[in-house]
């Protein structure tokens, strides 16, 4: 894709010739926590466009705005600390600035903590964009006691300085048309980067020497040299490729006779930001302490910091039961059942098999991704909540030790969590985790997290066959499936990983109130992109097993759903399932509390207490047990595999967490089958 | 990376800083409200790459915010507070500063 091609299209209509020549492509960086979506929000409102980077799992956003008649495209990188390879972020936000060129390179930095914020800055003014400044949280900076000079920061950078709060939309629009001026060149860009430390500047000459000639477009010479010399996985590996085999040799031999040269590097650019930021700070550090190292005392204390998770994650689902159940409810009675009514009541005339296909198929399938709409809408608005507020990091920091055991770190504990709620969500959510591998597993192990929905259909069943051991069985279930997840994430960690877990280094941000608007943005794209991407999928695969459940012959008996039920009977003789109960778990495929809605119609007994007698009757109490556990572990719903598709963009590890699932489900369902024979039940 | 073992990188500060008195110790040991000056790094690249971008480099001042003697320990480096696992605290030298 041509990062211009807004220019190709305004010269083929050629209408004005100089007052809007072409877009101005702008890239925003900057750390994270440093405010960047308040700013992106800011600039472009509604007009913009989330998906993901190619290839990656990572979300890109891009929006347009216009600002005295000059159109503006604007790319929101992901927020990193650095450029070096160390992750998928830090290589996309630097290859699109390398690769796309953008006129200008914004950069966010958070005045409360100069610099570090910095140390983004000082790798950006090396590479082949014109780099601004956006000095952002000002009043956090006076505040925590620090005065800044912009305009003397900005003769020490040689960039462009804008001083602004971003939350209150101080400085927004100075900071426009600056990049208009350094993107006219009605601003001259003269930067001052970082230089090495005087110590490495023979070796990276000896570099540079090496490799010159050699080094692929569009890369900058001396920033591959540069890179080479802190060791950057990607470009070594670049490089490897592009050397005639001696030279390679040559320049690894220098590459390892200096491998300390990482840090050298390192310093070099924070001794470069100290002579920077000397002259534009003054900071009568009194040694006050701030109000976030306050509420820290509590919120990451191992006692109190626990009991103050706790109470939130009470109040999450106090507001799940009390708004999100009575709207789910409303929704499926008032608009998906007078859908459904209006359908049968409108296609009076037309065939019957029409009539159900979309009354019960496809608006079925349709309530099916509505009703998912109020929870997941409190979900992400909670958790959305909970970054932009800064406890997010807290809570991982309490659970880190707890999580550790499963091969997992503390910010993998949150989503997990709510997928005792719903899995969807819980896969929605692990977005905070920024290690993509933690990420993946935890994408991996949210579908074992028992669900209300399958908890119903335990609640259902166990009171007729365990009678006052319901509440005991109830909860074996839920230990079992966690004793399941702390086993398969060692066990995917060991296997897939081979047992790497990322290092746990987390920033704690400032506490600060809510931004209302960033947070409403981010619950409006989650909830749209969930109806567009697993809404079509859940949509389809609905349908699907709904018309395999009543064709050819209308009865779910003799259907075809049935005849596969019938198929798969010898696996679910293991445990003394008969292929009734082999069809009930097939249909829980669409939402898990459907299976009891199916065998209410295979034993003909309606959803009553009728059911669960006769169902009773029919069975040992081991494979009740068996049952349970498998329906507790089984195969996830299709809005979960579907996020889990939407989530891991590969259909390789649905498909695998799909195989796992079920692999691990019908395991321990003859477990504990044979478990209770050998007990006696 | 061919024939690059994982080693430990270590970068000396100049002489003149090693002269002081105060130990050198990782900065797990610190208890809370102690403050030191990073002396070295020990780790693989990526952990020094992470380490050092967020401020971890030689001659940075760190204070411990919080150390319970187990699990992760917070500090502050740079203005910034960061959380970090007791086995990567273990891994910065820091010379011990007296108040």
């Amino acid at each position: 894709m041509s990062p211009r091609f807004f220019t190709s299209v305004r010269e083929a209509t050629a209408v004005e010739p100089e007052a809007m020549e072409r877009t101005i492509l702008v890239a925003l960086a900057g750390q994270p926590n440093v405010g960047k979506s308040t700013l992106f929000n800011l600039l472009t409102g509604l007009k913009q466009h989330v998906g993901n980077w190619p290839g990656k799992t990572v979300e890109r956003k891009e929006g347009t705005f216009v600002h005295n008649e000059i159109h503006y495209r604007l790319v929101d990188l992901p927020g990193t600390y650095s450029l070096t390879a160390n992750s998928a972020e830090e290589v996309i936000a630097r290859e699109f600035i390398i690769r796309e060129r953008p006129d200008v390179v914004v950069t966010l930095v958070d005045a409360a903590i100069l610099e570090r914020s910095l140390y983004l800055v000082a790798e950006l003014v090396s590479l082949p964009a014109p780099v601004i400044v956006a000095l952002n949280m000002m009043d956090v900076a006076r505040q925590e006691g620090m005065q800044i000079e912009p305009e003397v920061l900005q003769a020490a950078l040689g960039v462009p300085v804008v001083p602004m709060v971003a939350t209150k939309s101080v400085g927004v629009r100075e900071l426009v048309e600056t990049v208009g001026q350094v993107a006219s060149g009605e601003i001259p860009y003269t930067p001052k980067p970082p230089q090495i430390r005087a110590d490495h500047q023979e070796v990276l000459e000896e570099i540079e020497g090496l490799i010159v000639g050699c080094v692929p477009d569009p890369y900058p010479q001396e920033w591959v040299a540069l890179k080479l010399l802190e060791g950057d996985r990607e470009i070594t590996k670049m490089m490897e490729e592009c050397l005639p085999a001696g030279r390679w040799e040559e320049v690894h031999d220098v590459l390892r006779a200096h491998d300390d040269a990482l840090v050298a590097v390192a310093s070099g650019r924070y001794e470069w930001i100290g002579r920077m930021v000397r002259a534009a700070v003054t900071r009568p550090r009194a040694g006050q302490i701030s109000l976030t190292e306050r509420l820290d005392r509590w919120a990451t204390h191992p006692f109190w910091g626990l009991l103050i998770l706790a109470s939130i994650l009470g109040l999450i689902f106090w507001l799940t039961y009390t708004v999100g159940t009575p709207l789910q409810d409303l929704l499926d009675t008032y608009v998906v059942g007078l859908l459904a009514d209006l359908a049968r009541t409108g296609l009076a005339g037309v065939p019957a098999w029409l009539v159900d296909l979309v009354a019960d198929g496809i608006i079925g399938g349709v309530g099916a991704v509505l009703t998912f709409l109020p929870i997941l809408v409190i979900f992400f608005a909670v958790m959305s909540v909970l970054e932009d507020v800064g406890y997010m990091a807290r809570a991982a920091y309490v659970m880190d030790g707890f999580m550790h055991l499963m091969g997992l770190h503390g910010k993998s504990f949150l989503p997990l969590f709510l997928g005792f709620g719903c899995n969807v969500p819980a896969v929605l959510g692990t977005r905070v985790i920024e290690s993509e591998r933690a990420r993946l597993l935890t994408i991996l192990l949210a579908p074992l997290i028992p669900c209300t929905a399958r908890m119903a259909v335990v609640a259902f069943l166990a009171p007729a066959f365990f009678g006052s051991a319901a509440t005991l069985v109830s909860w074996g279930m839920v230990l079992l499936a966690l004793l399941l997840v702390a086993l398969s994430g060692v066990l995917i960690n060991k296997v897939l990983f081979r047992g790497r877990r990322a290092a746990f280094i987390m920033e704690l941000p400032l506490y600060h109130l809510p931004n209302w608007r960033t947070i409403g943005m981010l619950v409006w794209q989650r909830s749209l992109a969930f109806i567009k991407k697993a809404g079509t999928l859940i949509l389809v695969v609905s349908v699907v097993v709904w018309a395999l459940s009543v064709l050819p012959g209308g009865e779910v008996e003799s259907s075809y759903l049935a005849a596969v039920g019938r198929w798969l009977e010898p696996v679910g003789r293991l445990m003394g399932f008969d292929w009734r109960l082999m069809v009930a778990l097939l249909t829980s495929f669409i939402a898990k509390e459907n299976s009891i809605a199916t065998l209410g119609i295979l034993f003909g007994a309606g959803e009553g207490a009728g059911l669960a007698e006769t169902l009773a009757v029919t069975f040992p109490a081991a494979t009740a047990l068996a049952f349970l556990v498998v329906q507790m572990l089984f195969v996830p719903c299709v809005a979960t595999v579907a996020v889990v598709r939407q989530e891991t963009n590969s259909w390789r590890w649905t498909l695998f967490n799909v195989g796992f699932l079920f692999v691990i489900s019908w395991a321990a369902g003859a477990g504990v089958f044979w478990l209770a024979r050998v007990v006696g039940l | 990376m061919r024939n690059r073992p994982k080693m430990r990188r270590v970068v000396p500060l100049p002489a003149s800083e090693m002269a002081s008195e105060n130990e050198v110790v990782p900065l797990s040991v610190l208890s809370t409200g102690e403050q030191g000056v990073v002396i070295e790094l020990a780790g693989g690249r990526g952990l020094l790459g992470r380490m050092t971008s967020l401020g971890f480099t030689p001659g940075a001042m760190v204070t411990v915010l919080q150390n319970f003697g187990r699990g992760p320990i917070i500090v502050r480096v740079r203005d910034a507070r960061i959380a970090l696992g007791r086995g990567e605290a273990g891994r910065v030298y820091v010379r011990r500063r007296s108040e």
